[in-house]
């Protein structure tokens, strides 16, 4: 039963994928500009050249013939050339990929670590003060435009404070080679003399976009916890617990917090795409060298081949976690389990 | 993501331990950070002009043979320990200094020291097309504009550590275009190394020169990393590393000084000047600097080709409205090419005064009377010598109308507005000039001269026969009042032919943290930290 399940979400996605390429491709054609430089990124093709290509690209042929041999240099990794750096483009933005994920991953960690404890207090102290304050906490991280509220902590706690630097990932003086391109690991990699000043100096750079990037997802996690965790303690097998004498800490513990978390681990998956695109701002208000910035930068600098791959990209990992978390949260909840 | 989570819970706990610790800064890496607006081009200043490239290279990776005194001006010996002049001006001898000791890095290990073969390679490269490393650049900008090749005769090694250039007609400013940024020199076996491995584009992208600092790291728009040369011949600095911190935004260099993540950075927008003056943790120093920002007239467009209409314009702008509005009052007026402090200027006798009244009466001589239009391009960046370009438009514009000429302010993109002015589409331009060594030639040539209307940067398009003689008389002779002499005759008489308003000569300014010490800011472009050190 469960391998069939998996069958038809695997079936599914790789429609999905079947779509997102095809859109892919569409853009060389859509794009301003000529179709070979969009497709190969190159500049200034010599008209020799420029045979070779089109029988290369399949040019001459019909679009499905063309989308086929795109879909196969896509999967041989031969993605078209950045205009800007005449690279390839996945090499680039696998370089860049890290420092996003690295950033992502730390503001969903501090919003499940912030959000949840406070979504169960808001709960279980419903409508009394504490929950009033936490939901209009809430509320109003919710509310704030993230840019606003970047340059807001920059000028306090950077401008004004002093205590945090305004960009980067990493003092520029440290000089730490990427090897993972996850910054903190590769700090504990690392042979330098300065390895424990560096690791400091690199969470200091963190903190900032890390706190601005996990507003947003903190708020929805605490109203989507209260919500669960309120459902989940009006129903009638609570009370049961409760009138069999279990303490309310007890009740809290093995009855209500299993069953109310679960709904809110599958937020965690939805919250993804919201993330990667927050990122993208708060990259470019922090410097950070993420995937938003170059995307960002490619936008700006008219880099087509670049645009093209990081959408592909960008949405085929956000579609692959929204799946991921879909096919956990069915494995571990026996009600949503409709095979 | 299970070790990355772990790593994280890691981190929170050292920053709960650790969060309220005010700045450790950098301990156990000693090194300064420069901050800069843009990416260089290249690592090889043969193959550039913009200051952005010169400012973040050629000082910190080469010497050049000489080096000019920015106090006196004068010319002091680098790897030319003494030189020689013949007295027909035709021959120039370089005796160079012993046991100088090109950089030791990743990529290559120098096995000698310099020798004249090193300074042979270096200029023939841009004199002899059949020099190999000739073709792998399209051009050499600078020497192209100095007309290098006609210039230059042959290059030469006397002996081990002698050099002889050879030049087909005496030139003056001979000495001037070696000591500029631009004359750096480069390894010839480092050269031969690349030939052999036939990766002949590296002499520019992985540099090797003998200079205070090698180089490491390059990431585009990011940084670049210096490190020190232990062998230098000079002196050397303490600071361990020398990192370029690549920021374009202007709001963002500032905001990297108040929080000490920069230690030296240029300011082209005077207007956060106060804001930093006012914090004792900052200096800013203010250098005199060779530049002047100036009004061309497309001098073959009518009705700009008539004397009188462009004399009319001259007159009618008010330029001290200009200098308090846009340059807040940090820079001289302009009453020549030149600026006063330059051993060629003179003040005129009659600095031409601001007179509409006058203006509207020579434009009545010109026949028009009731005025004309005309476009005032302004250029779309911030520079030294016009930060505002567009507002300096509107100024001026505000001005014509008073005089009944009716001005349309354009702009584009500033690499196509680059190309279209070098195609001559506008009627007017405001840019400007930065020097590149100390010698008035390096105005009055590279703007106003025939060979320059040609290869573009005469924004006038001007060329006149008597200017370019008078030109050309000076730099024919050494001695220097009849230099003198020549060149305020040539100020005089571009001041009546006008075929560009000078306008202001900017300062230059840099701020740094009080604890930076040792920063020296050339007049003539680049800035060097080959002293400076950090408490």
């Amino acid at each position: 039963m469960i391998l069939h399940y998996l069958f038809r979400r695997l079936f599914l996605l790789a429609f999905v994928f079947i779509a997102l390429t095809v859109f892919a491709f569409s853009l060389g054609y859509l794009f301003p500009g000529d179709v070979l430089g969009n497709f190969t990124g190159l500049r200034n093709i010599s008209p020799a050249n420029e045979m070779i290509l089109t029988k290369q690209l399949g040019l001459e042929q019909d679009y499905l013939q063309q989308y086929l041999l795109f879909l196969q240099r896509l999967l041989h990794g031969q993605w078209a050339l950045s205009f800007s750096s005449q690279q390839n483009v996945l090499t680039e933005m696998l370089l860049v990929m890290p420092a996003t994920l690295e950033l992502a991953g730390y503001a969903l960690f501090l919003s499940l670590l912030i959000g949840i404890p406070l979504g169960i207090v808001a709960a279980v102290r419903k409508d009394k003060w504490l929950d009033k304050l936490i939901s209009t906490l809430a509320l109003v991280g919710f509310s704030m435009p993230i840019f606003w509220w970047a340059l807001l902590l920059i000028m306090v706690f950077s401008l004004s404070l002093g205590w945090l630097p305004t960009s980067g990932r990493l003092g520029v003086l440290y000089e730490i080679s990427p090897n993972t391109g996850f910054m903190l690991l590769d700090i504990l990699l690392s042979d330098v003399s300065y390895r424990q000043q560096a690791l400091f100096d690199a969470i200091r750079h963190m903190l900032l976009p890390a706190v601005v990037l996990a507003t947003y997802p903190t708020t929805v996690m605490i109203r989507f916890t209260r919500d669960s965790m309120l459902d989940v303690l009006d129903q009638n097998y609570i009370k049961t617990a409760r009138a069999k004498g279990l303490t309310r800490l007890q009740v809290l513990y093995t009855h209500g917090l299993r069953n109310a978390l679960l709904p809110v681990t599958r937020q965690v998956g939805l919250q993804f795409s919201t993330l990667i695109t927050l990122a993208m701002i708060t990259e470019v208000i922090f410097s950070w060298p993420g995937i938003g910035r170059w995307l960002i930068d490619s936008i700006y600098q008219r880099n087509f081949p670049a645009i093209q791959g990081g959408v592909l990209l960008v949405s085929s990992l956000v579609i692959l976690v929204n799946m991921l978390t879909e096919i956990m949260h069915t494995l571990f909840n026996p009600l949503a389990r409709k095979f | 993501m299970k070790p990355s989570l772990c790593l994280s819970l890691a981190c929170l706990i050292a920053v709960a331990t650790n969060g309220c610790q005010p700045d450790s800064g950098n301990i156990g890496v000693s090194g300064l950070v420069y901050c800069v607006e843009g990416s260089p081009e290249s690592f090889n200043p043969q193959l550039v002009t913009s200051g952005t490239t010169i400012d973040a290279i050629s000082q910190h990776l080469y010497d050049r043979l000489l080096d000019i005194d920015a106090q006196s001006g004068e010319f002091i010996p680098a790897l030319a320990k003494s030189w020689q002049v013949s007295p027909d001006g035709l021959s120039y001898r370089f005796i160079l200094r012993d046991n100088v000791a090109f950089h030791h890095t990743a990529y290559f290990q120098p096995s000698r020291f310099l020798n004249a073969e090193d300074v042979v390679f270096t200029f023939n490269r841009v004199l002899l097309p059949q020099h190999p490393f000739h073709q792998t650049a399209t051009e050499y900008p600078y020497f192209d504009s100095m007309e290098w090749r006609q210039l230059v005769a042959e290059i030469k090694a006397i002996g081990p550590m002698e050099v002889e250039f050879r030049l087909n007609k005496p030139d003056s400013s001979f000495l001037s275009t070696l000591a500029t940024d631009f004359s750096a020199v480069l390894s010839a076996e480092y050269g031969a190394r690349l030939l052999a491995r036939n990766a002949l584009m590296e002499l520019d992208q992985l540099p090797v020169g003998t200079g205070p600092f090698l180089f490491r790291q390059y990431q585009k728009d990011v940084l670049i990393r210096y490190y020190r040369h232990q062998q230098h011949w000079r002196q050397g600095s303490n600071l361990e590393q020398l990192v370029i911190d690549i920021v374009p935004d202007s709001t963002k260099r500032i905001a990297k000084l108040l929080t000490h993540e920069c230690d030296v950075a240029p300011i082209p927008r005077l207007a956060e000047l106060q804001l930093l003056s006012q914090r004792k943790d900052f200096v800013v120093d203010v250098q005199t600097s060779m530049n002047v920002g100036y009004w061309a007239f497309n001098t073959q467009k009518p009705p700009l080709n008539n004397v009188k209409v462009r004399q009319a314009l001259a007159l009618a702008i008010n330029k001290q409205n200009i200098l308090q509005a846009v340059y807040f009052g940090q820079a001289e007026q302009a009453d020549s090419l030149l600026p006063p402090t330059s051993w060629a200027y003179q003040k005129p006798a009659v600095a031409d005064p601001y007179d509409p009244v006058r203006a509207r009466t020579l434009l009545a001589e010109a026949g028009f009377a009731k005025g004309f239009s005309l476009d005032i391009w302004a250029m779309p960046v911030q520079r030294l010598y016009n930060p505002n370009a567009l507002k300096m438009a509107e100024l001026i514009q505000a001005d014509l109308a008073l005089i009944g000429v009716k001005a349309h302010i354009v702009s584009y993109e500033w690499n196509t507005f680059r190309r279209k002015l070098t195609l001559a589409e506008h009627d007017s331009v405001l840019i400007g000039w930065s020097a590149d060594n100390a010698d008035p030639d390096n105005f009055l040539r590279p703007l106003l001269s025939c060979a320059s209307a040609v290869s573009g940067s005469n924004r006038a398009n001007w060329c006149d026969e008597h200017f370019d003689n008078l030109l050309q008389q000076a730099v024919n002779t050494a001695d220097l009042n009849e230099r003198r002499a020549f060149y305020l005759q040539a100020q005089q008489y571009q001041a009546e032919q006008m075929p560009l308003v000078p306008i202001a000569h900017s300062k230059r300014f840099q701020v740094r943290s009080s604890n930076i010490t040792g920063v020296q800011i050339n007049p003539y472009g680049g800035i060097n930290f080959a002293m400076a050190g950090k408490h």
